[in-house]
């Protein structure tokens, strides 16, 4: 086991690979989590109001 | 049974594909790593040359191609936002730029990680490198000219823009390991080993490579969701989704012990 973490002495390199990769994708997802969350709650707050926004696409 | 496609291109429709789609794709991404890295590190066999330190391929290669690739379908996105102005594409467009941003940055960070064993250092300015941080800064770029314009209408537009102009650097970033002569060595998709060596690390790549794929899906349409829900905040449609707190006018589906107003007068937000 200790053998294949060392990775024939590329460990650090190896390792440091993957792990910035298992942590970007684990930070992507607790970002997009709490995005999605926030967006909910914010529309939840806003309910249905006059967005300017929509009436200038609707022409 | 022809499907209607133009039917999705709504966020009124979109909204809960997406949230039907995500799920299925961060799962085969799940699958798809799981057999990739078993392969890579199970299966294939020690490099003849770089010994173990080559197994940063199964990572390198992936992201690399992603970072190119969703370049490539945000562009695409954008393009059509503004050949007909549709709400969606340039949602979409927004969506895939922070994955793809990851993408460019675990590209550079794995590719110094091998190029420190390999060529005996982290960073060069090589024609391959400079042009992938160049794509980092493009997607950065995009990001940040987004959140410096208010007007979201106009911000599509902006980016949109931007992102077809910058659209140049993905030919250069494929090309460069031909067109300079390059310390990053130039595709080497068949490894000169034995075949049965060859096979079992290209599968191994080719097996992550479609995880990250289904992975930037995933991601994307995750937040395409929340952009949705950010820009279409106080629409009609958004305030009658489920676990809004509040029903469509159908009986039944109101909260408990409150009986919605009809549709049309749904001018007030009914407190929960």
């Amino acid at each position: 086991m200790n053998e294949f973490f060392a990775m024939g002495g590329y460990g650090w390199y190896v390792w440091m690979s993957y792990g910035a990769c298992a942590v970007a994708v684990v930070a992507e997802v607790v970002a997009l989590r709490a995005r999605h969350r926030r967006a909910f709650a914010d529309a939840k707050a806003a309910g249905v109001e006059p967005a300017p926004e929509r009436m200038e696409t609707a022409r | 049974m022809a499907t209607n496609w133009y039917h999705y291109a709504s966020p009124v429709t979109f909204y809960p594909l997406a949230g039907r789609l995500a799920p299925w794709f961060a799962a085969i991404a799940a699958l798809l790593a799981a057999a990739g890295l078993w392969i890579g590190f199970g299966l294939a066999p020690t490099d003849a040359t770089q010994g173990e330190a080559y197994r940063i391929i199964y990572i390198h290669v992936p992201t690399a191609w992603m970072a190119m690739f969703v370049y490539l379908v945000m562009a695409f996105w954008s393009a059509l936002a503004l050949a007909f102005n549709t709400r969606l594409s340039a949602m979409m467009a927004q969506a895939l730029a922070p994955t793809g941003a990851l993408m460019a940055a675990l590209a550079l960070w794995t590719g110094a990680f091998w190029g420190r064993p390999t060529w005996g250092t982290y960073w060069a300015w090589d024609a391959r490198m400079t042009s992938t941080l160049i794509l980092l800064f493009l997607y950065l770029g995009v990001i940040a000219l987004r959140s410096a314009i208010d007007d979201p209408r106009r911000a599509d537009r902006a980016c949109a823009v931007l992102t077809l102009v910058g659209a140049v650097n993905v030919p250069i970033i494929y090309f460069s390991v031909r067109w300079w002569n390059t310390l990053h060595q130039g595709a080497s998709v068949s490894l000169t080993a034995a075949p049965k060596m060859a096979s079992l690390m290209l599968s191994g790549m080719l097996v992550m490579s479609f995880a990250a794929w289904a992975w930037c899906i995933a991601a994307a349409l995750w937040r395409v969701r929340a952009i949705i829900l950010e820009r279409e905040r106080g629409s009609a449609w958004v305030a009658t989704l489920p676990g809004m707190g509040r029903s469509a006018g159908v009986p039944g589906q109101g909260p408990k012990g409150l009986r919605s107003p009809p549709p049309s007068r749904c001018a007030t937000r009914v407190s929960d």
